[in-house]
């Protein structure tokens, strides 16, 4: 049988946003339930490292460490019912969910619910880009934050915005070859964001820092360049970088540099993870500054519809600090919407949250804003270029679909089968909408993909559990 | 901890990934692309891309999210 579990307010996303919206919530007396695909709370930047890993000095991993940890102890003191190494798949408003994990198939029921999903990486394509050992920047901090583990031997990291130093850094901390590190932005780029970054000294002068120990290390450090093709059999063998415009466009003009590498970690920033809240009916909006599409949300963190809230990365990248303000804000609004807390009590708690919040988001803004790439950069997506890895669409097929006549993303999807693979689209979206707005003017025209369930692919044998052929009540055969 | 992969046995960490398992030992290429069955590996490390897509004891599972376990069994590179 089927399990089914009912609670006051269902968190979808356990990371900074959603850990904080369910202790939020918790606290003034909702039964809340917290569910996250990880095996811990934590989210991608807090990951906890498996369970049976011993960290001797959680700061040596990560100098934010013990706020992943805390978060966990606070959860782990609370009420919230933490249920981990769940995959949401389904969600349907009136606020019933659908997981499948170690229980089986699971169905919950929630008066309201609060989105954290977070977000997806960004990498605009090149050719070769779907060679084993080509890692997104987040796959790399996960390798080196959680498991402990370099990409390759010598890997080369590029891209754009904050995570390219990071990534560059974290592998030669750990003992690891950086070929080269490869950002499109230009020094200026970053010297105009560090006005908004100074809110935050301690993190502006971690990455100075981050440049001076990539430069200490004698590694390879191009500003204003782009990677515009990876090279190798069965696995990524070289790199050949060029520089760009102030567009991003590469200059073809000039030869090309090769960097020899067995891994390459590469992202342009983060997109929101919106299908929960668009399979939820919330209306959306789109922000190129905030990563894409995102939900309304009013200064309370209430969506468009009722008693559904969203947090965190989900509804613009502004990273890890902001999220841990903003979850508690909305678990509060829940609460205060609910009737469990008194509207002077909720204002008063608020307002010193809705100051911190203002603060660590200029913060966010800012490397937000140098992780968005430059329209030019897609000219790396050569016309042979694969834009949809799952289902091998090249760019050249994408463009044929809009000569025939293609007038939004949803008929590019079903003429070419771009975005239609098992990861419905999260990999390539964001790079056919941004093709699709060339010709179409605007992603706004452009649309997004209709939001789908199963919101991931779910084994049949779990959605059918024991159910047989001999299950199937069958007529009795018709006489003759 | 060891784990058996294509007949192989490899030596693991308890706890970790198995897609970093895999890695350590030069396995990168884990499943076909479904339409022109070029090699693939782990690519997001957060069960969304589907690349990393791996047979493991008789279930296909995302290998970046799946911790090893004493004596499982992998099949690399058959699906799709």
């Amino acid at each position: 049988m089927t399990a089914q579990h009912w609670t006051d307010l269902l968190v979808l996303g356990a990371g900074p946003a959603g850990a904080s919206a369910a202790l939020a919530a918790a606290e003034h007396g909702m039964d809340v339930v917290l569910l996250d695909e990880a095996a811990d709370a934590g989210g991608q930047v807090f990951r906890a490292p498996p369970k049976s890993f011993v960290v001797a000095n959680g700061k040596r991993i990560d100098p934010d460490f013990h706020i992943g940890a805390s978060l966990r102890d606070r959860l782990a003191a609370s009420r919230v019912r933490k249920v981990f190494e769940r995959r949401v798949w389904f969600v349907a408003p009136g606020f019933k969910v659908s997981t499948f994990g170690p229980e089986g198939l699971e169905f919950w029921t929630a008066k309201s619910v609060v989105v954290a999903s977070g977000t997806y990486e960004r990498v605009v394509p090149m050719p070769g880009w779907t060679l084993p050992g080509v890692i997104g920047l987040g796959a790399a901090t996960i390798l080196l934050k959680s498991q402990q583990a370099l990409p390759g031997e010598t890997t080369v990291v590029a891209g754009c915005g904050p995570l390219v130093a990071a990534v560059a850094v974290g592998i030669l901390k750990a003992g690891g070859k950086v070929g080269a590190v490869i950002d499109a932005a230009s020094p200026g780029d970053w010297a105009r964001a560090l006005p908004s970054m100074a809110v935050r000294p301690d993190l502006l002068l971690r990455g100075l820092g981050w440049v001076g120990r990539i430069r200490l290390a004698g590694v390879p450090l191009l500003f204003r360049h782009a990677v515009v093709e990876v090279r190798g059999g069965d696995s990524v063998t070289e790199i050949m970088a060029r520089p760009v415009d102030n567009q991003w466009r590469p200059r073809w003009d000039v030869p090309a540099r090769a960097f020899q590498c067995d891994a390459l970690a590469i992202g342009h920033g983060l997109v929101p993870a919106v299908e929960l809240t668009r399979l939820l009916g919330a209306e959306h909006e789109f922000a190129a500054e905030r990563g894409g599409w995102v939900p309304k949300v009013d200064e309370d963190c209430r969506t468009s519809e009722p008693c559904l809230y969203a947090a965190g990365d989900c509804t613009g990248i502004s990273g890890a600090a902001p999220a841990l303000l903003q979850g508690r804000l909305a678990g509060l609004t829940a609460a205060l919407d609910d009737d469990r807390m008194a509207p002077e009590a909720f204002a008063q708690e608020t307002s010193a949250l809705r100051r911190k919040l203002q603060r660590a988001r200029t913060f966010g803004a800012a490397s937000a804003r140098l992780m968005t790439p430059s329209p030019g950069l897609l000219d790396t997506v050569t016309p042979d270029t694969v834009v949809c890895r799952c289902e091998d669409v090249t760019r050249r097929e994408i463009e044929a679909a809009f000569e025939a006549g293609a007038a939004d993303l949803n008929q590019v999807k079903a003429w070419t089968r771009c975005g239609m693979g098992p990861c419905q689209g999260r990999m390539c979206g964001d790079t056919a909408a941004a093709l699709a707005a060339l010709r179409l003017g605007g992603r706004e025209a452009v649309g997004p993909w209709t939001a789908r369930t199963p919101i991931r692919p779910v084994p049949m044998e779990t959605l059918i559990g024991e159910y047989d052929y001999e299950d199937i009540p069958k007529p009795a055969p018709a006489r003759r | 901890m060891e784990i058996r992969v294509d007949g192989r046995r490899i030596s693991a960490f308890a706890g970790e990934s198995l897609a970093v398992a895999l890695a350590a030992e030069g396995i990168l290429h884990l499943r076909a692309s479904p339409q022109a069955g070029t090699p693939r590996g782990m690519f997001c490390m957060m069960g969304v891309c589907q690349e990393c897509v791996i047979r493991v004891d008789g279930r296909a599972v995302n290998a970046c999210q799946e911790p090893v376990r004493d004596g499982m069994t992998v099949i690399s590179g058959t699906l799709k």
